[in-house]
């Protein structure tokens, strides 16, 4: 309860500065820019200081996720995230992310890898929306990369691929983050 | 003890304002158009449009008329919801349009439409359109852009699966989503809800439409397991004969789908042989269903609907029957299912799925005929899916939705999730361009694209959410369309444009298949409307009891009568109004003061009837409400309405007869 309430709070008061940062709306001056070739955006773009956060923004106004969000914008999916969904995501935290081997989210990170990256990413995305009581042991869900993972509860806790916990979800606009301490590995 | 969030929020919050200050990078929502595109879609004032877009109206109802390339709104078509414009649904005329076995329907969600074909090419004769909620089909005149025809679909629920149509316009098609008790008399429909797995099944009806008249009938249905329909096409070509649809919920789950429908790895395509179920009812096979489901078709004669009660008909139960229905297994709740314009191949849409499964007919027909099964769900055989498949295509995008084609060997699909529309090889299932849309795109449509013989050209986007994308209008913003010039080898958008109500599936068609047979008016001589009233000498008003039966006329400028008095309150009032003008878009209307009901418009030579009851003593003025000529503002009158016990006599006229 308590490592949930945290990041509530955490994410709760990054969006207010992610707003004022960030969400300002595309002047005729910016739109003449897109001409020039700046950054052509999608529903990420979408110029919206009231509503809920979406999945990308609750990311990233998370300390805790800077790893997983610099590797969602390597992958471009920060547009697909934006979509109405619903999605449950597994977000694993940069602790989770150092737990790889050295190097590994560096190489991932690379141009060149991109569709491997996305199809990690991918991997830990559902569509549609779970929360966690919805979880049931040795259930098998499908993910957006294709690949399948594979749920079991032990001790009071969802845990996917015999790997990763789920410690703390957050709800977004478009579905819902559970904050995981480890990375899916899709199946090769 | 509760955690004090304060000195970790600080410092977290200095964290979060360094993380977003290095990815505040503003980008913008415009679209870099290459230089011309603005003339590729400007259709200069004066000249008309290159074709007709018949887009579907979602919650709306009813369907609406574009033009392409310009994307400009010609009308709206009544069909499945009453509309106070033009009196559909209100007037004596056309209420019984909207009446079902349960009574009148103002409303319902229109999604699908089909245009009619003759050997797999569009005719240009007739639009079909489904009705979701209380399921109905539609038949709309593309002479007159009237709705000529509703027949209800019984032992259904969820008509979603709807209309899709064969090459030759034999039958269109009604597939439940919603699977339920069947409630043909003597089934019992009062079951409990968890018995979903004994007790609900879902249908599959074959709707005939006569050749020359275009006139429907419930043909037969098809008993299928109570997985929800989704959508569906027509074989043609060598697979003419074949119906496919797809579906899911083959966990046959009754509370949240989102969950529990999501479990298996593969729903189905179902194929249908129906040549096979013709066999079948010839035979005798057949058991009969008595259901009554009514069905309305405008005599334009008499220019009112006449409506009939059906009162049985024929299903099949494929459990019985072998041959008639076999399942594919298709990946994760396919949507899509479509049909390439050879007939060859039929493509399965799995929107949760990563891939996109296409399957061969050639192969689908050796499958069954060497047994190939994988097993049987609920008595129906399951073809081997590696025996059926043509191939994948790898990693498309994600939520791939709707698929057509072009005519030149390539698809375009429709993918929800990563917002794009892309091409690919039907042949080599390689990728070979994409697109985005920027919105969540839902149908999507090529100019002819369902058919054998693509019109091609255009490939327009249906999109379900467009913030940002249009000035905004409060909470609820339009829902668009999105033109691509398909011509090339690259998809080039060309323009958004917005919609009314909600568009799911539409069709596109070259105008000269529709336009030089419009109609411009109905000839008064052929009026036989039984209330019609052919020349101002015959106007009056007579009292039948405590009904009144007002005779009237309209043409520029007047109405006539236009002074009536003899209304007692508590009267039925028919206002019988024939527009006299024998004129091309001059159609008048007609509204009365505290008239409790919508306006009516009157199509030149054409008689229509507004019921009034009139509550309270006094002159109700009414008047023309569609603006027709330089002396529209004049053209009113007034009824005079007295107590229910006065003896005041019917008197009407105008001018020198008015009453003085």
């Amino acid at each position: 309860m308590k490592t949930k309430t945290i990041i509530h709070l955490v994410i709760g008061s990054a969006a207010v500065l992610l707003l004022g940062q960030c969400n300002k709306p595309v002047s005729d001056a910016a739109a003449s820019d897109s001409a020039d070739g700046a950054a052509l955006g999608g529903q990420s773009a979408v110029s919206d200081d009231v509503s809920q956060k979406d999945i990308v923004k609750v990311a990233g106004g998370s300390p805790a996720h800077t790893t997983l969000v610099a590797a969602v914008k390597a992958a471009e999916l920060v547009d697909v995230l934006s979509n109405a969904g619903p999605f449950t995501v597994f977000a694993p935290t940069n602790e989770a992310f150092d737990k790889l081997p050295k190097g590994t989210v560096e190489t991932l990170l690379k141009p060149e890898n991109k569709d491997k990256l996305a199809d990690i990413l991918q991997y830990h995305v559902l569509i549609g929306g779970y929360p966690e009581d919805k979880f049931t042991d040795g259930r098998t869900i499908g993910t957006a990369s294709g690949g399948s993972v594979k749920i079991s509860l032990k001790d009071g806790k969802v845990i996917i691929n015999d790997s990763a916990a789920i410690i703390g979800t957050v709800t977004a606009s478009n579905g819902l983050v559970h904050v995981v301490d480890a990375v899916l590995l899709p199946p090769q | 003890m509760k955690p004090n969030p304060r000195p970790a929020a600080t410092v977290l919050l200095a964290l979060a304002a360094a993380v977003l200050a290095t990815s505040c990078k503003p980008k913008s929502i415009i679209q870099k158009v290459e230089s011309g595109t603005a003339e590729k879609v400007y259709v200069a004032p004066g000249r008309k449009d290159e074709m007709y877009n018949f887009v579907s109206g979602g919650f709306s109802g009813n369907v609406a008329v574009y033009g392409l390339p310009s994307g400009r709104l010609f009308r709206q078509i009544p069909v499945f919801s009453a509309h106070t414009e033009s009196g559909w649904g209100y007037s004596e005329e056309t209420k019984a349009m909207l009446e079902t076995s349960q009574g009148y329907e103002p409303w319902d969600d229109q999604h699908h439409l089909a245009l009619s074909q003759t050997k797999g090419e569009h005719d240009g004769r007739w639009v079909f359109a489904n009705a979701n909620n209380t399921p109905r089909v539609a038949r709309i005149s593309t002479e007159t852009f009237r709705t000529e025809e509703i027949l209800e679909v019984p032992n259904s629920s969820g008509n979603h699966s709807s209309p899709f149509i064969t090459e030759n316009s034999e039958y269109i098609v009604a597939g439940t989503r919603f699977a339920y008790p069947l409630d043909d008399e003597g089934a019992n429909p009062d079951v409990p809800i968890s018995s979903f797995k004994e007790n609900f099944k879902s249908v599959f009806s074959m709707i005939s439409v006569a050749p020359e008249t275009g006139r429907m009938k419930v043909a037969f249905q098809i008993i299928v397991p109570g997985i929800d329909m989704d959508l569906a096409r027509a074989g043609k070509g060598k697979s003419h004969g074949w119906m496919f649809f797809s579906c899911y919920n083959s966990e046959l789950a009754h509370t949240l789908l989102e969950v529990n429908a999501s479990q298996k790895d593969k729903d189905f395509i179902g194929a249908i042989n129906w040549k096979k179920c013709e066999e079948y009812i010839k035979a005798g096979k057949g058991r009969k269903s008595r259901n009554k489901h009514l069905h309305h078709v405008w005599n334009e004669e008499i220019q009112t609907t006449e409506s009939t009660v059906e009162e049985e008909v024929v299903m099949l139960d494929p459990a019985e029957l072998p041959g008639i229905l076999y399942f594919m297994p298709c990946p994760k709740s396919p949507h899509g299912c479509d049909t390439d314009p050879t007939g060859s191949y039929i493509v399965g849409s799995g929107k949760l799925a990563a891939l996109i499964p296409v399957f061969s007919f050639d192969k689908i027909q050796a499958t069954i005929a060497a047994k190939d099964y994988e097993g049987d769900f609920h008595g129906i055989p399951v073809l081997k899916y590696e025996s059926v498949l043509h191939g994948e295509v790898k990693k498309p995008g994600l939520g791939p939705l709707h698929t057509e084609f072009d005519g030149k060997g390539f698809a375009y699909t429709s993918m929800f999730v990563t917002s794009e529309i892309v091409k690919w090889n039907i042949e080599t299932l390689q990728v070979v361009d994409r697109s985005p849309t920027f919105y969540s795109v839902g149908h999507m449509t090529i100019a002819g694209g369902s058919t054998a013989k693509p019109h091609g050209k255009y490939a327009i986007a249906y999109n379900k959410i467009t913030k940002d994308r249009y000035l905004p209008t409060g909470p609820e913003l339009t829902q668009s369309a999105q033109l691509y010039d398909i011509s090339g080898d690259k998809i080039k958008l060309l323009l958004d444009f917005p919609t009314v109500g909600e568009p799911h599936y539409a069709e596109a068609i070259p105008a000269d298949l529709i336009a030089p047979r419009s109609r411009k008016i109905y000839k008064l001589e052929e009026n036989k409307h039984p209330h019609a009233t052919k020349s101002e000498k015959d106007v009056k008003v007579l009292r039948e009891g405590n009904v009144v039966h007002v005779y009237m006329t309209a043409i520029r400028s007047h109405l006539a009568p236009d002074n009536i008095e003899g209304i007692k309150v508590g009267d039925e009032v028919y206002f019988h109004v024939t527009n006299l003008e024998q004129d091309w878009d001059v159609p008048h209307g007609f509204a009365i003061k505290g008239g409790r009901t919508s306006e009516l418009l009157i199509m030149p030579g054409e008689t229509v009837t507004l019921k009034w009851t009139p509550k309270r003593v006094g002159i109700s003025p009414f008047y023309c409400t569609d603006f027709c000529s330089a002396l529209h503002q004049e053209m009113q009158g007034y009824a005079r309405v007295s107590p229910a016990d006065s003896d005041v006599p019917i008197r009407y006229g105008i001018g020198d007869t008015a009453p003085k």
